[in-house]
């Protein structure tokens, strides 16, 4: 990681399913250590999108680079570089923290460096408690530290979150927010994208999709100045939604 | 091919493997209970019906027919009753499963050289179960003819004219269970298989796991082989299972070639397992796994040659049989276990399970990496 190249850049994106455009045209950059929303409604292409960015999926048009791997050409580079967590939290219930932490680890070829990541992922994730303790009778908060954990052991330079917040109490809220923060100022790259409004106000930038179209970008304050004085980004949001509906 | 990333998914499922006791026990516990129930229940060779005989004769001679009758084996004296009304009642009601009626004349006529008929009612409910015993009952009508014949003409020279000998190849004892036995092997491979697979992949997806897996360097072809890896021990462990315990129970030899044997095992069992992915990108839920697999077990059971000869099928139904790769993995494994023949006899059909399971394990392949796009 000598080189610091953008970690993320879209240029001109777009993929279309048959007649269906999802993402048309969308050209931004996201740099290091910034913490980067994607809002939008259902149908807006935010899904769509972050497939792209992860190697799933091929652009159709234009292109994207991830960690400095496009991710058309290369996406088994791309993959090694990010880390990724669901909303479902993709973690296996009937094994233990600590067997889901090997796991992945195992998957991203961590070997020698296994075992301090993992003393890493319990002080740093608070987890120190769980090693043992199964991953299903675990807490919202508890298991979403879990899954942060497995998705950034191999250190990635892009992290990505889908609705990470879903199903978690305030107060877990708050702690997660705490240690995204922290590793963002350690020089990760960290991508959101969330329904909750009152957290886009985490966010350093964010961009708004719309029917696969970017109609904002910037920081919460630019965006919402964008759209006229006096609206929320929650909104801002309803108006979108109301006019792809 | 990663060879680190195969071995982490390996563990994993190893793990989750452990954990499940219920899943482990069916594992480990249905082969054995299965031929315990296959082997020990089913017989196809019924013997001991229960028997009411009317005896309107009652001479020596008529006891000695009826004891010639139990002495095949094939009947099993319930008591006498009175008249043939009784008898038809008695297997009306299930009390009895046969009945001999001989006429009041039997001595007489058979003394003064008049045609006499005996009676054998027998209940053929169960058309397989009652074959037995009419078979049994008119050898024993044709021996006591000869017998008669004989008497009458004076000593016949020394033997019969002609004689059949029957000689019944690998199985002399005619035992059900050495028949059923090895078929199990291939039954319960091919079932618990078909399902295990198909759940365990499905339960992937429902969990949300598969989505998190597929952003991780792993590839799609070390997924699936990871998945299927344990799997395979385990049919091995099957295998063996049920060969073991069959010997030691039921006397069930091996009399062929054991490598030969595992070898196409293997195969048996990746084509099963390609099976069992295929159903996997069917579904979408667990339940539906399990009733999708069901709906290939019962071809299985029935159109397989398992429980009933394909000879006695008609052609379509035959032919249906000629699609499931049980049908020829049965093929071999009795011919190897019962016969002792190995490849130079067996190859078609081990070149059939070669390409089912090139075919399954290509097509659940292209269809797995096509969903998961």
């Amino acid at each position: 990681m000598a080189e610091r190249e953008t970690p993320v850049e879209l240029v001109r994106l777009t993929r279309r399913f048959g007649p269906v455009t999802a993402v048309s045209d969308v050209s931004f950059r996201i740099s290091e250590r910034e913490v980067f929303g994607i809002l939008g409604p259902n149908g807006s292409g935010k899904t769509t999108t972050i497939r792209m960015l992860c190697g799933l999926l091929a652009p159709s048009e234009g292109h994207a680079s991830v960690a400095g791997f496009d991710v058309g050409r290369e996406p088994d580079r791309v993959k090694e570089n990010i880390g990724y967590m669901s909303q479902s939290f993709g973690l296996y219930r009937d094994l233990t923290v600590d067997e889901n932490l090997r796991f992945y680890g195992g998957l991203y070829g961590l070997d020698d460096a296994l075992e301090g990541r993992l003393a890493w992922a319990h002080e740093r994730m608070r987890l120190a408690a769980f090693g043992d303790r199964l991953v299903a009778p675990l807490s919202g908060g508890e298991k979403q530290r879990v899954a942060l954990a497995c998705a950034t052991l191999h250190r990635p330079r892009v992290l990505f979150l889908d609705e990470p917040t879903a199903g978690v109490d305030p107060g877990a809220r708050r702690l997660f927010w705490q240690i995204i923060r922290g590793l963002a100022e350690e020089g990760t790259t960290i991508i959101v994208t969330t329904h909750y409004m009152d957290e886009a106000e985490r966010f350093d930038r964010l961009a708004f999709l719309s029917l696969g179209k970017l109609t904002a970008l910037g920081t919460p304050a630019e965006v919402k100045a964008s759209f006229g004085v006096g609206m929320s980004l929650e909104d801002i949001f309803v108006s979108l939604q109301e006019q792809s509906s | 091919m990663n060879l680190r990333r195969l071995k982490a998914i390996v563990t994993k499922e190893f793990i989750q493997m452990r954990r499940d006791r219920a899943t482990l026990g069916m594992l480990m516990g249905v082969p054995i209970m299965q031929l315990m129930m296959f082997g020990y229940a089913i017989r196809q060779d019924v013997r001991d019906l229960p028997t009411v005989v009317f005896d309107a004769n009652r001479t020596r001679q008529s006891r000695e027919f009826v004891q010639r009758l139990l002495n095949t084996g094939n009947f099993r004296l319930n008591g006498p009753v009175d008249s043939y009304d009784r008898a038809i009642e008695a297997i009306d009601h299930g009390w009895a499963r046969a009945g001999v009626v001989i006429p009041a004349d039997f001595a007489q006529r058979l003394k003064t050289g008049r045609p006499v008929a005996v009676q054998v009612l027998v209940d053929a409910t169960d058309p397989t179960a009652s074959q037995s015993a009419i078979g049994a009952a008119q050898l024993v009508g044709q021996v006591e003819n000869v017998e008669v014949m004989q008497s009458r003409i004076g000593a016949l020279p020394g033997r019969l004219p002609l004689e059949v000998r029957v000689r019944p190849l690998y199985n002399p004892a005619l035992k059900s269970a050495l028949f059923i036995v090895p078929g199990i092997i291939g039954m319960i491979l091919s079932n618990i298989l078909i399902v295990i697979t198909a759940m365990a992949v499905v339960r992937e997806r429902e969990h949300g796991t598969l989505e998190q897996l597929i952003v991780t360097p792993l590839s799609r072809t070390e997924i699936m082989l990871g998945k299927i890896a344990p799997y395979v021990l385990v049919g091995l462990f099957q295998i063996s299972a049920v060969m073991l315990v069959g010997h030691l129970l039921f006397g069930v030899p091996m009399r062929g070639s054991l490598p030969f044997i595992y070898g196409a095992s293997l195969v048996f069992i990746v084509a099963n397992l390609g099976l069992g992915l295929f159903i996997s990108t069917l579904v979408k839920a667990q339940a539906q796994a399990m009733q999708t697999a069901f709906f290939f077990l019962l071809p299985n059971v029935l159109l397989s040659g398992f429980m009933f000869p394909r000879e006695a099928m008609p052609a379509a139904a035959r032919w249906a049989g000629l699609l499931l790769p049980l049908t020829y993995y049965l093929q071999i494994v009795r011919g190897v276990v019962l016969k002792g023949v190995g490849l130079v006899e067996l190859w078609p059909q081990a070149l059939a399970l070669v390409g089912f399971a090139a075919l399954f394990f290509t097509f659940s392949t292209l269809r797995f990496h096509k969903q998961l796009e």
